[in-house]
């Protein structure tokens, strides 16, 4: 007979757009030990977050609970009034947020928010839980315990927010805390750090805990059990060994093999001169120097994977390639000549030349323009397109994109997904016909299989065009997969660059190492083995924690 | 940055000098006409504009004036020649105790109503309380003014329908009243304090933290005024700001309704009588009342950010 916690059975949850009610959750049964740690995974509209918060019996606004049973410890939330769902809060069941840095609440220090909860509930007096928060910050490996505590959030890393907000949900020991995707908003090494801190803590106290992630290799780390999830109902669901080494589904196998892309093969530099030339360039905001003489080269036809943590430098570089800031110091050459430091300077057909692609394709399309507009403004601004040629041009780049033109030329970004979105930004980059694109994170916002998807387009187009890349990104895997030259930035500076094999492959910089090490692999030792071996090595720990 | 806006205060107050100089000079007629009559001869108005010194050019004038200010001499009234300072101080002490009278209750009743109005938004109390105040809001401010005159005055005989005040006035007699007009600023600023308080909670209602906070198990109440509140100063504090300048300047209607001895009838009558250092004057104390009623907007917004109160 095993200790039962929570059971939920045949959940259904509505959600509403636009005064339409439409299905989250249809129909969804879960169950979990105590001490037990259960992993959804899923891609983004799964419902993970949402089954999550309903172990709670806690819905978003527009959400409604239309059907089934939340068994919490032999008590049925769904009957329950609002006062005794709020005495569960915080105190049996607590909840870590995704983004910490948004889930503090920016007037109050943090052992503030920590205490008010014990207080509030009347579990611990003031200075009781004052005292309980040093300790647990000391638990999950904050630095200063006794003193981070009267900081406000902001003057906090968000390493150290995730960690501290871990401690706030172990307050009052509940039995149950839900992590939903707790590390997803963090740079992979520091990632690997606030992992390990959960995990322990969790084990220590003997939590049930309900880990929600996409990322299928972290959550291969922290459960013991493994749900998937697509459109609101289950996928499969068995132990996280078995899942690993024996998924059943189809789906399933398709979310294990989203990082089989690779590029053809490499494609040496063709020419001895390259497109871009960054030379020298030193350029930062106010007095501080965000890049320090950075020098690297992009050739025709190539990619080259700008690698870095949040504050590296990465976007700053573009932003000195695309004359938005211009360099202190430094120049930047295109095919041999020197740009204008400023894009005011610059004319259309220098301007032409070097596109961008951002990560965000919802604010960078403007959603008062159809498709149409959007594709065809940079027909007539650069290329002085009319009419009928415009608008062929138009479907020339719809059907490059692969998107049907007679279905999209006349939609608003509202009506495409979020794939379908970042098509059209890659449409309007190439209607300028550009000899060089700058991708920023163009794949991170994306579910990992729309992500591939993207990822074949622009390595399809590469080769159709003789295209060269500016590729930014934190993920390795991205890397690994289409670039040609990887440059590694840390703190403004470069610390290695050169041909993909060579860089990923030892001996590597210190760094690089590091980073290297910290993606998460699809076993779930991984992050035992990785910790024991950095103990044993004292490999320099993550540089974002200062 | 304190300094640059309280720069910029100075700035904008020299401008509207201007403007009102500029503004009351365009006006036809001037004082000498305003105070011969109409059957004045010509001879007599231009003796009394040289004796008055308004022969001399526009520009002479409004230097004369400022070195005046500076000196902190606000000048003579040119109608009755009685020193200006004297002339508005009383006003003016009239005029502030009719505005604080007013802010006294609309601000916490403002506060109090909106955070109710978020906590239980969308509901019949939130729905009521929105159409009460924005119809006092949209009745103009003679028609209240003169509304409640007839039900509380003339019908009741609680309240006078004119503000008797002098000098001596004791301060229970003054506030009795004061009170119709106070109501009636009342009704009119109350509906823009509370809808924005109301609309800057529910704002920060649909935050991460707000969410957090539900998720902790705070009370509802809790949630509000611990966790959005504090978040929200800044557009409340510039609402109040504003609505408090409003208390200030845009009284002129109702005074002049109530015959309240204060600045706005001050100014309304020396319009009228052309009596241009006078209009100057009141006109630099409104400006002025809002320059720095904002300046302190700006200075609550800037201490409630926890970024700029703590700075890494």
């Amino acid at each position: 007979m095993t200790d039962r916690l929570l059971e939920i059975r045949n959940l259904e949850i509505d959600g509403e757009s636009d005064e339409v009610w439409h299905e989250i959750i249809k129909g969804l049964d879960l169950d979990l030990d105590r001490g037990e740690v259960l992993g959804l995974i899923g891609e983004s509209g799964a419902g993970k977050s949402t089954l999550g918060l309903a172990a709670m019996n806690f819905v978003r606004p527009g959400c409604r609970i239309r059907g089934g049973t939340i068994c919490f410890d032999g008590q049925e939330l769904t009957e329950q009034s609002e006062t005794t769902l709020r005495k569960l809060r915080g105190v049996r069941i607590a909840y870590v947020a995704q983004s910490a840095a948004a889930s503090f609440n920016p007037a109050h220090q943090l052992i503030d928010q920590f205490s008010e909860i014990p207080v509030v509930h009347k579990v611990k007096n003031r200075q009781d839980a004052e005292a309980d928060a040093k300790d647990l910050y000391r638990r999950v490996l904050l630095p200063d315990p006794n003193g981070i505590g009267y900081r406000y959030p902001h003057q906090v890393s968000g390493g150290q927010l995730q960690r501290a907000m871990t401690a706030m949900a172990l307050s009052c020991r509940p039995d149950l805390i839900i992590f939903d995707e707790p590390t997803t908003a963090l740079d992979v090494t520091t990632q690997i750090e606030v992992l390990a801190t959960i995990r322990d803590i969790v084990r220590e106290f003997n939590t049930a805990a309900i880990y929600i992630s996409h990322d299928l290799a972290v959550v291969a780390q922290m459960a013991d059990r493994i749900m998937v999830l697509r459109y609101g109902e289950l996928v499969e669901e068995s132990t996280t060994r078995q899942m690993m080494s024996d998924p059943k589904m189809d789906y399933t196998k398709s979310l294990w093999a989203v990082r089989s892309f690779k590029k053809e093969a490499e494609t040496a530099a063709t020419e001895i001169n390259p497109v871009v030339k960054v030379d020298n360039v030193t350029a930062g905001y106010g007095k501080e120097d965000i890049l320090k003489n950075v020098t690297f080269e992009i050739h025709r036809g190539q990619t080259v994977a700008i690698v870095g943590e949040s504050g590296s430098g990465k976007s700053t570089a573009a932003r000195v390639i695309t004359g938005l800031l211009p360099p202190r110091l430094g120049e930047v050459q295109f095919n041999g000549e020197t740009l204008p430091k400023s894009f005011k300077s610059r004319n259309k057909d220098q301007l032409r030349h070097v596109q961008m692609i951002y990560q965000m394709a919802d604010t960078a399309l403007n959603p008062r323009q159809r498709i149409r507009n959007i594709i065809g403004r940079p027909l007539s601004f650069y290329l002085n397109l009319r009419g009928k040629q415009k608008e062929e041009r138009i479907r020339e780049l719809l059907s490059l994109i692969e998107l049907e033109p007679d279905l999209y030329i006349d939609r608003y970004p509202d009506e495409l997904s979020g794939g379908q979105k970042q098509r059209v930004s890659i449409a309007r980059a190439l209607a300028a016909e550009p000899e060089f694109i700058i991708c920023d994170e163009v794949t991170s916002a994306l579910d990992q299989l729309v992500a591939e998807g993207i990822l074949r387009l622009l390595d399809r187009l590469q080769r159709e065009f003789n295209l060269a890349y500016m590729f930014i990104t934190h993920d390795l895997a991205t890397v690994k997969a289409i670039a040609d030259n990887v440059v590694v930035m840390l703190q403004g500076e470069i610390v290695e660059q050169g041909p993909k094999t060579d860089v990923f492959s030892p001996p590597h910089h210190e760094y690089t190492e590091l980073l290297l090490s910290s993606v998460p692999e699809m076993d779930p030792d991984w992050l035992n083995e990785l910790i024991a071996h950095r103990e044993k090595h004292g490999v320099m720990r993550s540089t974002s924690t200062s | 940055m304190v300094l640059q806006r309280f720069g910029l205060g100075l700035l904008t107050l020299f401008v509207v000098s201007i403007i009102i100089f500029v503004g009351v000079e365009f006006l036809p007629g001037d004082i000498a006409e305003a105070l011969l009559g109409q059957g004045a001869s010509p001879e007599n108005v231009a003796a009394l504009r040289h004796e008055l010194g308004l022969d001399r050019p526009a520009h002479i004038r409004y230097i004369d004036w400022w070195a005046g200010v500076m000196q902190g001499d606000l000048g003579t009234s040119l109608a009755n020649r009685r020193d200006i300072a004297e002339l508005i101080t009383f006003r003016l002490s009239n005029t502030l105790f009719l505005a604080l009278t007013a802010a006294a209750i609309s601000v916490p009743l403002a506060l109090i109503l909106g955070v109710l109005a978020a906590l239980y938004r969308n509901g019949i109390y939130d729905r009521s309380v929105n159409v009460v105040t924005l119809g006092a809001v949209s009745a103009p401010e003679f028609l209240t003014a003169y509304v409640l005159i007839l039900y509380f005055s003339v019908k009741l005989g609680w309240f006078p329908s004119l503000s008797n005040i002098d000098a001596n006035t004791p301060f229970i007699e003054k506030l009795h009243q004061a009170t119709l007009p106070a109501v009636t600023l009342m009704a009119v600023i109350l509906a823009y304090m509370m809808r924005m308080v109301r609309a800057s909670i529910i704002n920060l209602l649909a935050s991460a933290y707000i969410e957090m906070a539900h998720l902790k198990g705070m009370p509802k109440l809790r949630v509000i005024v611990k966790h959005a509140l504090p978040n929200a100063w800044a557009p409340i504090a510039n609402i109040i700001a504003i609505s408090l300048a409003y208390l200030v300047v845009g009284v002129v209607v109702v005074e002049v309704v109530f015959i309240y001895p204060g600045l706005g009838q001050l100014m309304v009558d020396s319009v009228s009588n052309r009596d241009i250092p006078v209009v100057q004057a009141c006109a630099m104390i409104f400006a002025g009342t809002y320059i720095l009623l904002n300046l302190t907007a700006d200075i609550v917004s800037i201490c409630t950010n926890p970024r700029l109160l703590h700075p890494k």
